[in-house]
């Protein structure tokens, strides 16, 4: 009863947290059944990528291979080139976003080239996600990116290449968070 | 259930609007008060359901057969896939603020995953001293908290930034907001138990979907009252609602409630994920956007008389919606039956609560006309609902996310209503 009260209380809870938050935490504060984890059982289940590339894994791949994971993989939904489908166009667009027919798509629109492997190794393809191999999603990532012009065909992208890659559109945002 | 006087049907706004002590007074639908008939000196009649004792109890409920027509529709899926899409509560036909659990509405990315719990973990790992993982059955254990809050998705209502005026309904229109009693653990708790390190600024969150949809959350959100929802309406969550465990975040774009809430890692940076950059960010004219636009705005939509309920004829009808505010209480709410020349005040009903739906009502005596019928609402903050023009300043085509502005139902002389843009 003691504990449940203390946790009624958001300001009491706030402020043991800003504690917890500066390295002054109260073991007692939580019933504490937590199960620690190894690095390895945190790995396996850790699949944020972060925009300065942390987060990729080893592996690389060229757009040439994508090409190959794209048609089998991709170009049903997508479309040839990544023109669009059934669903999202993934190609084209760019400077189109101020006119009366913007057109947003990776190369349009995406600030960051992370965020697509991030997301097709989350996600895609849509029936079968995780069935791609981590060079083919490097290599899938870097077709995406070479038919929207942003590299060059040959460009290999690797955990160290990927995050360096300049997005057309990496200036086009700001944060409404936090609100003024 | 009391007569009103005909003082209270005296008009307070343009086009038949009254005075809402009519509703404060007498309760509800007074103006349309039920008839019960009664001859005097017949004999006692008994209807068909009378005659026989009624079907058992049973384990579990469901509503009226008469009611299958209320359900989660429409219901629309991307091309070749069942599981990414939305499904609709169906505003028109409920009432109150509890959206009952069958009929919340659902936004999925990649389906809903048949999570057995016992082999289902939360794990907490990045910017931590501990990295841990819990079971469902673990955080039962833990100090909980309830509330009664709205979720909505931030593309609710969004049918109205079209360019004209669509032909739809309050469920189509606005049917991506429910409101919930959501049960659970105070997320910094787990946090603490972990040991933050003071680098820690946002928690990326992960789900146990097919699509392992992943939003960044702001660390203030996630402290202040974030919770790790385990229950909704008193019942373990539902499968569309995350099953065995979600993410909740009060008030703001639903998206970011992360459902089947599998791992949160505690990063110093948000990690720009495809639901955060790509989608549910909001493009300008000017081919500026915006992210993180997190709070949904205050906005109210009124559910009766709306597309779809047609009007008997001429006489006083209840007005009745909802309103709701991503930053806390609504404070009141206006009501037009004139398409905004006169507002008259509505009542509210006595459940105002934070970041929840309010049922409001007005009294208004239909004379068979045209009418154009619209509601704005006041947040506790003094946010006032945006007409639709001002909604739409400076979108882009085709921006949708993030809609709040009033929504205009014109009645016609038939009784049935529909969606216009004044």
């Amino acid at each position: 009863m003691f504990m449940y009260k203390r946790w009624m209380a958001p300001s009491l809870m706030v402020a043991a947290l800003m504690m917890a938050a500066f390295g002054q935490a109260q073991a007692a504060e939580s019933p504490g059944l937590g199960v620690p984890l190894s690095d390895s059982e945190v790995a396996a289940v850790d699949l944020v990528v972060m925009p300065d590339g942390r987060g990729l894994p080893a592996g690389s791949g060229d757009a040439h291979q994508g090409l190959d994971v794209y048609q089998r993989e991709c170009r049903i939904c997508h479309g040839d080139g990544g023109q669009g489908g059934p669903n999202d166009r993934l190609a084209g667009g760019i400077g189109s976003l101020a006119t009366a027919q913007p057109v947003k798509t990776i190369g349009s629109y995406w600030p960051y080239a992370t965020t697509v492997f991030d997301y097709v190794r989350r996600a895609m393809p849509y029936h079968l996600p995780g069935s791609l191999s981590t060079d083919e999603v490097y290599a899938v990532t870097a077709y995406l990116l070479a038919e929207n012009g942003i590299i060059e065909r040959d460009r290999v992208l690797d955990a160290e290449t990927l995050p360096a890659v300049q997005m057309p559109n990496s200036g086009g945002f700001s944060w409404a968070w936090p609100e003024d | 259930m009391s007569k009103p006087d005909q003082s209270d049907l005296i008009p307070v706004a343009g086009n038949g609007l009254l005075h809402r002590r009519l509703f404060l007074r007498t309760g509800l639908g007074a103006g349309a008060a039920m008839l019960v008939a009664g001859r005097v000196g017949a004999e006692p009649q008994r209807p068909p359901w009378m005659r026989t004792p009624g079907t058992g109890m049973g384990e579990s409920g469901a509503p009226s057969p008469f009611e299958d027509h209320v359900v989660r529709a429409p219901v629309g899926s991307q091309p070749g896939t069942t599981g990414a899409g939305v499904s609709r509560t169906p505003l028109q036909h409920l009432d109150g603020i509890i959206t009952p659990s069958r009929l919340h509405f659902e936004r999925h990315h990649s389906g809903i995953p048949e999570i057995d719990p016992d082999r289902h973990r939360l794990v907490i790992h990045g910017l931590v001293d501990r990295p841990l993982s819990f079971d469902a059955e673990t955080l039962d254990r833990y100090p909980q908290v309830s509330r009664i809050q709205f979720l909505e998705c931030s593309g609710n209502s969004g049918a109205l930034t079209a360019p004209e005026p669509v032909d739809g309904n309050c469920a189509s229109i606005h049917g991506l907001i429910s409101a919930s009693e959501w049960g659970g653990v105070p997320l910094g708790v787990l946090l603490e138990e972990a040991g933050l390190k003071p680098e820690g600024k946002w928690v990326v969150a992960a789900g146990a979907d097919a699509a392992a949809m992943s939003r960044s959350v702001p660390l203030e959100k996630i402290l202040d009252d974030a919770i790790v929802a385990l229950y909704q309406n008193g019942e373990r969550l539902r499968p569309s609602n995350g099953y065995p465990m979600r993410l909740f975040l009060p008030g703001w774009e639903g998206n970011a409630s992360v459902k089947w809430l599998r791992t949160l890692k505690v990063t110093d940076a948000p990690a720009m994920a495809k639901d955060e950059t790509s989608k549910y960010s909001d493009l300008d004219a000017d081919g500026q956007a915006r992210l993180f636009t997190f709070p949904m705005g205050v906005k109210s939509v009124i559910t009766s008389p709306s597309p779809g309920l047609a009007l008997a004829g001429p006489g006083v009808y209840q007005i009745s919606g909802v309103a709701w505010s991503g930053r806390g209480r609504i404070r009141s709410v206006e009501v037009s039956a004139d398409g905004g020349v006169s507002w008259a005040e509505a009542a509210l009903d006595e459940h105002v609560l934070s970041r929840c739906l309010t049922r409001f009502r007005a009294a208004w005596q239909w004379d068979g006309g045209p009418a154009t019928l619209l509601s704005r609402a006041v947040d506790e903050t003094g946010a006032v609902q945006p007409t639709r023009a001002s909604a739409m300043a400076g979108r882009a085509p085709e921006s949708f996310y993030h809609y709040n502005g009033m929504q205009a139902w014109a009645v016609n002389p038939e009784g049935a209503s529909r969606n216009v843009y004044v």
